[in-house]
């Protein structure tokens, strides 16, 4: 293998670098790097491998860029909204450099697909954004040999560190299990600050390449913990866990399981239009209820801050932590009906009032994103 | 007396502040005066057997409490401990 004159001259920055040189570009060139998900932490990833010049980058994705994205996802631009992710990002890469061969895999990573996806590289990027595809992600890494780099963030604070390399710790050695569904937020309900993911995926791109180039000190049996606020990173011994299930002395799993089991979210059925179940009000009823002026209580359960961004203005807002605090406030013969941003947290305040006995509590269903869709399209998404 | 650091999915349970110092000798005694003092905070960091959860680990200063004697672990002036749970975030 050999550098054109083209792409000399292109990588002229790093080739008067004595520690990559010609034999580090030329080992870049031949490094096959496996990015799964091209979003937040994907977007600077993708276009930084990719102007390095790795020689193949796989992606892995199946979503659609949407205009929620763009805040953060900076290898999609605003012409993408509604494009697969994996095009847009494909797209931009090689635009930005024709040498790299990318290899598109337009899937849901699962324990079917991944251990035959994985195996054609020599290191993964682990840039997914659920627990199950983290634990596959992991799994996969482990049983193939495979170091997995690995970044996570939430809000303003971040994760970094390598696992799976050269046998040492896994993401289960860290986490042996993930919380259990809806305990930690995701960034579509807990949000995230958009340069957030630049800063650790660029960490992930650094170990990336510097693992490829074999220099300097790898985070390995390190974690990164990185806070924007405080503008602070800290570094934590992540050491093997003897007793890890899947890289220890007397390991338990031996091939990929079920991963959407393993963390309790059922996998998602296909779309279809759910029938109203008797816990469940649509959003043009209670539209119905507000213009007849029938005797109810509307409460919004999401925070002030979202409350700002839009409401319904006959809805009294109670957040979901204080709801059990705040029970005194309702009468519990009441007509009641709870709603939130797309009604994950209001069937769960509909539980809280129920088990204290509230007799008709029912959750609207979809949400004041409904609501703007089917009652009033000038209360604002997001 | 040890500093606690707590990061931002658990500042909801300890009105919003980001670190903690509360008394205590051990790791232990530590995280007990800490849930006793924010009671909202159990619920997420302990089982109801009162078993740390399995995705929230806990540092003394560096090391991982796991691996230098748990509870019992001495927590001395000055030490600072974190809680650092799993997060998943990264694409959407």
């Amino acid at each position: 293998m050999t550098l054109s004159k083209d792409e000399i001259l292109r990588y002229s920055r790093h080739l008067i670098v004595p520690e990559v040189g010609m034999e580090g570009q030329l080992k870049l060139k031949a490094a096959k790097v496996l990015l799964v998900g091209t979003g937040g932490l994907g977007a600077p990833l993708g276009l930084y491998l990719a102007a390095a010049g790795i020689g193949r980058i796989g992606l892995v994705d199946f979503d659609v860029v949407d205009f929620t994205n763009l805040q953060r996802q900076v290898i999609h631009f605003t012409k993408d909204v509604g494009r697969p992710k994996i095009d847009s990002a494909a797209e931009k890469m090689q635009a930005l450099n024709p040498n790299v061969e990318i290899v598109k895999h337009e899937v849901a990573l699962s324990s079917e697909n991944a251990l035959d996806i994985l195996k054609d590289y020599d290191l993964v990027v682990d840039g997914t954004d659920n627990f199950p595809t983290r634990y596959l992600v992991n799994d996969a890494c482990v049983l193939l040999g495979k170091p997995n780099v690995y970044g996570s963030i939430f809000r303003f604070e971040g994760q970094a560190t390598i696992f799976a390399y050269e046998g040492g710790p896994c993401y289960r050695c860290l986490y042996p299990e993930p919380p259990p569904p809806g305990l930690v937020p995701s960034c579509a309900e807990g949000g995230v600050l958009g340069i957030l993911p630049g800063t650790i995926g660029l960490i992930q791109a650094t170990e990336t390449v510097k693992l490829i180039l074999g220099i300097g000190e790898p985070l390995v049996g390190r974690l990164l913990l990185y806070d924007a606020l405080a503008m602070r990173f800290r570094e934590l011994k992540l050491r093997k866990n003897p007793e890890c299930p899947v890289c220890g002395e007397h390991r338990t799993i031996t091939r990929l399981i079920d991963y959407h089991q393993f963390c309790g979210v059922p996998q998602q059925p296909p779309k279809q239009e759910s029938k109203l179940t008797e816990s469940e009000i649509e959003v043009t009823e209670v539209k119905e209820k507000l213009d007849r002026g029938d005797k109810f209580v509307l409460i919004d359960v999401r925070e002030p801050h979202e409350y700002q961004i839009c409401n319904i203005p006959a809805a009294k807002l109670i957040p979901l932590g204080e709801v059990g605090k705040r029970l005194g406030e309702l009468d519990p013969e009441a007509d009641i009906v709870i709603h939130c941003k797309s009604g994950m947290r209001s069937a769960r305040a509909c539980g809280i009032l129920r088990a204290a006995g509230f007799k008709h509590v029912r959750n609207m269903k979809g949400g004041i994103l409904a609501w703007s869709d089917q009652v009033d399209p000038s209360v604002p998404k997001y | 007396m040890a500093k606690i650091l707590i990061p931002t999915p658990l500042r909801q349970f300890t009105a919003k502040q980001d670190s903690v110092t509360v008394p205590g000798a051990t790791v232990g005694e530590v995280l007990a005066a800490l849930t006793t003092e924010y009671p909202d905070l159990r619920k997420q960091i302990f089982t109801e057997e009162g078993k740390l959860r399995s995705f929230v680990n806990v540092y003394l200063n560096d090391e991982d409490i796991r691996y230098i004697g748990k509870d019992a672990a001495p927590a001395a002036d000055g030490d600072t401990l974190s809680l650092v749970p799993s997060i998943a975030g990264g694409t959407h």
